[in-house]
Order: C-alpha cells, then structure tokens, then sequence
C-alpha cells in the first residue's frame, strides 16, 4: 500500500512539476518578447517552416473537411428540402470549430512535433548547453521565436483552411447538390453576420475564429519547446519528447476549444 | 630511476619538454581563479559529496575520474548551468551560485568550453558555429568575424577556405573536436573547459587534439581544466591533477606525485 502511495505521490510531484515548468518556460518565454537582443532572423525562419511548411497539409485539410461537410449536411438538410441551408452549416462549422481545431491539430502534428523533435536533438547532443555556455539564453534564442511564430502563423493558416473548406464546400453544394453558388455563398455570410458582436464592432465569430488559433499556436509551441528541452537520453529520449509533445499538445487544444467556446457565449451571448 | 619515474617516462617521452605554464613553482605564486569548496550535489542520488577544488591562473588542471564520478558536473557548475545543493564555486573572485542568470552569463563569457562530442549547432555552418559567440556578444563587424574564425581555424590546423561552408555532419570526430575548440577560444577566453576531449577519437587524433591543448597553454597562457579518464592524455597537458572517487576528490598533485602514490585504488586507476 505505502508502495502505491508512494508512487501516486511521486507521479502527482512530477505532473506540479511539469505544469510549473511549461508556465515558467511560457512567462520566460513571453516576457523575452520585449528584451534585447531579438532574433529576427530566427522568427522569420520559424514563420516560414511553421507557416508555409504546414500550408500544404492546411489547405488539404480545409479542403477535404468543407467537402465532407456539405457532403453530409445535403443528406440530412435534402430530408426537409432544407439543402439551401448548406452554406450556413458549413460556414458555421468551418470558421467556429473546424477550421481552428483541425488546423491546429495539423499543425501540432507537423511542426509541433518538428519543434520537439529538434529541441530535444540539441538537448541531447549538448547543443543547448554549449548555447547557454557562451553566454546565450535558450529559452531567448529558441523558444521565443517559436513562440511568435505560432502566435502569428496559426491564426493565418487557420483563415486560409476556413476559406479553403468553404470553398471546397461550395463545390460540392453547386457540383453535386445544384445549389446556385450565391446562395450557397449568402448562407454563409447570413450565418457570420448574425452571430452577434463583441464589444458592437466585432464579429462574434471572426474573433472567435483567430482568438482560438492565437492560444492554440502557443499551446503547440510551448509544449514542442517544453518536452524537447526536458529531453534526455539520447535518441530514445528524443523520440519520447516528440510523441508526449503531440499527444499533449492535440489534447489541450482540444480541452481549451471547450473552455474558450464557453467563454465566449458568456462574453457575446449569440443572437436569438 | 623509480618505477613511477619509469611510468611517467614512458607516458611523457613523446613529450614537448617544456611545461606548460602554471607548472611546478609558479602555482604557489598564482591565485585561483576558480574554487570549488565543499560542493555537494545530487540528482536522484548523491553525484558530488564535499568537492574542494582550486584552478590557478596559467594552469592546466587535469580532473582524473571513472565515468559517471561527477568529472563533467564539475564543469556544468562553474559555468553554472548546474547549481549545487550546498557549497559555492568562485569564478573569477565571484560566488555564481548568488548570480543573476544575466550575471552568469557574463561570467561564461569569459570562458571557453571544448564539449565531448564537440557539440556544433549541426543545423548552422562551421563558419556560423565559430563565428557565434562573436556574433552573440560582441558588436564586431562581420568582416572582423570572419577574420578571427579563419586565424582561430588555422590556429586548429584548419583549412579555412575548406571547411568554412561545411556542416558539422561532414566532418570527422577528430575535426569536429577541433572546430569545437576553434569555437572555445573564438572570443579569447580567459579560461578553457575540456570536457573529455579526446574521448571517442583515434591515436593520431588523440595526438592532435593534445598538442592544440598543449599549443594554447604555451602560445595563449590559457587557463584551462581538462576531465578525461584518458591518463596518457591527461598528464601530457597536466600542470596539477585531480581524482575523483565516489564524489570525492581523493588526490590533488603533480602526475609525479599521482604515480608515486602508494594508494591501491590511485595504482589501480593509473592501470
């Protein structure tokens, strides 16, 4: 018994002190976002494999997933003869949940797990402490660009595969369904324009719709820095900081979607 | 002549017969610049149990011990990327474990560290590696860089115009070690750390990486410490040596006088 005791504490003592790692690595991490020197350089070159690197995998994504959807959605809504609806359904579902969510899964699977991958390399290969030993902060030098990054370029991609899943939704509504392309298209602008305003100016889905991918972006950055620097031995260790950063990464994205979409009904209540 | 002369003999006859500076007398003259006293660290179990250590200016001390005795440990504490659980470690007159991380890092700047494997950013060039910490903490021209990355290469027997634009990944072990140190000394550190330096290499590599060693002790006056269990390496650079044991250290003296001990375990490690 004081075995299993003991083991529950030992594995409560490492889940604190993991979770007050990655908000220690997240403060650090943000407060070097104002403090000299800045690694442009290196924030640009993590724009480009974030962003650009994941645009291939987004744009598929989008794609398939607005197609799907209006796919799905003509089935059930044609019961009713309520297929004109298609384009509310799929702009709805896109730029809420779908295009964020799955936008930041793929990103948390391609670059999530590249920032952990490269990390824990140069953890395990003393990289990270030569860095630190000629007077460079790591956490300044590779974790903060990373950061920004994510800030910045999953927010732009999630746009891209809400604009790509609708489009690829109207394809189908127009090719498969013979819904006219203006209607489908006014569906699903009815639907973003009436779903109420935060602060009266904004539209309550369109700040939904990068807010969510902005926490998202530093959720798969700080967890890909957090397990590759945390790596250690060898290659075994790398691999197993790789998959933990994926697997955590995927599972609060998923978790923070609940909680910022609760959120946001209580701050824009949506229209009636 | 004893058999510890004869040891030693055998082990120094290929030996430059100049001692490197620091060695014999001139230590008692000097003032350490690094000192470790009554360093205590453990992970999940005890690492290092009482460590006292002192490096004078202008030597080279050689830091003898089996793998896994805390040899490396030592080196992470004085640049403080390790902080023990009790004990200080004095670099350059200042206690590092009180530092700043900002403070700290003004202190690794004055120190040059030679990794085991070389440690290059693997991603960047060998001109991008040698040229970082000028590029980090200095305000240099690029054309200024590039200049001492080329005289640092040549000082390692490099061929500058060869191997400037190669990856880490396109070098031998042998070649890495000696960008590794080529970038050690980039920004003239005051003291050098070698991290088992000629661990993993062949003979004719050993032998370079020993005469660099050598090269930057009598050319640079260099301070240095050098952990290896390499003996035949460690005592052709050592102006004083150290053994750590079990978190201890258990020796402290001239390679003569480490030959010379009667202890059994001192015997048995020196094979």
């Amino acid at each position: 018994m004081a075995r299993v005791l003991g083991t529950i504490d030992a594995w409560m003592r490492d889940v604190a002190l993991g979770v007050q790692g990655f908000f220690t690595l997240g403060q650090r991490a943000v407060r070097f976002t104002a403090a000299r020197p800045f690694y442009w350089q290196d924030l640009i070159e993590q724009m480009d494999r974030i962003g650009v690197g994941s645009l291939p995998i987004i744009l598929l994504t989008g794609l398939f997933t607005g197609m799907v959807l209006a796919l799905q959605s003509s089935v059930e809504l044609g019961k009713f003869g309520a297929d004109i609806y298609i384009g509310n359904l799929v702009g709805a579902s896109m730029v809420r949940e779908l295009g964020p969510v799955l936008a930041a899964l793929m990103v948390a699977g391609r670059a999530g797990s590249g920032i952990a991958a490269e990390l824990g390399s140069m953890r395990v290969t003393e990289q990270i402490d030569a860095m630190e030993s000629m007077g460079t902060d790591p956490i300044k030098k590779l974790v903060t660009p990373r950061l920004l990054a994510g800030l910045i370029m999953v927010p732009m991609l999630t746009v891209i595969a809400d604009v790509v899943g609708i489009v690829g939704g109207l394809a189908i509504a127009v090719l498969r369904v013979d819904i006219p392309a203006d209607v489908y298209l006014r569906g699903v602008w009815g639907t973003l324009a009436t779903s109420g305003f935060v602060f009266g100016v904004f539209p309550r889905d369109f700040v939904s719709g990068l807010f969510k991918p902005f926490v998202f972006g530093g959720i798969i950055t700080l967890t890909g820095c957090y397990y590759g620097l945390s790596a250690t031995g060898g290659t075994e260790g790398v691999g197993l900081a790789t998959t933990r950063a994926v697997v955590t990464a995927s599972i609060l994205i998923l978790a923070t979607d609940y909680f910022l979409t609760q959120l946001l009904l209580v701050i824009v209540p949506p229209v009636q | 002549m004893n058999a510890a002369d004869d040891y030693l003999d055998s082990i120094r006859h290929e030996l430059d017969p100049t001692p490197g500076p620091g060695a014999g007398s001139a230590i008692a003259e000097a003032r350490p610049i690094i000192e470790l006293e009554d360093v205590w660290l453990a992970f999940d179990e005890p690492v290092l149990r009482g460590v006292n250590l002192r490096v004078y200016e202008g030597e080279t001390l050689v830091v003898f011990g089996e793998s896994g005795s805390g040899k490396s440990t030592i080196l992470k504490l004085i640049l403080r990327l390790l902080v023990p659980d009790r004990g200080s470690v004095r670099v350059f007159g200042q206690d590092v474990t009180r530092l700043s991380y900002e403070e700290a890092a003004a202190v690794r700047r004055r120190i040059g560290m030679v990794f085991q494997y070389a440690a290059l950013f693997d991603s960047l060039t060998i001109y991008e590696n040698v040229a970082y910490p000028l590029r980090e903490n200095t305000n240099l021209p690029e054309v200024e860089i590039e200049e001492i990355v080329r005289e640092k290469l040549r000082f390692v027997d490099l061929d500058p115009d060869r191997v400037m634009a190669l990856l880490p990944g396109e070098l031998s072990g042998g070649m890495r070690k000696r960008v590794g140190i080529a970038r050690a000394i980039a920004a003239d550190p005051d003291v050098v750390l070698y991290d088992e330096p000629t661990a993993g290499l062949d003979p004719l590599a050993v032998e370079t990486i020993v005469t660099l060693t050598r090269k930057l002790q009598t050319e640079l006056g260099v301070t240095s410490i050098v952990v290896t269990h390499d003996i035949r390496a460690g005592f052709r650079v050592a102006s004083r040596v150290n053994l750590l044991r079990d978190g201890k250290i258990i020796f402290e003296g001239t390679p003569e006088e480490m030959v010379a001990s009667p202890d059994p375990y001192i015997q048995a490690f020196l094979g």
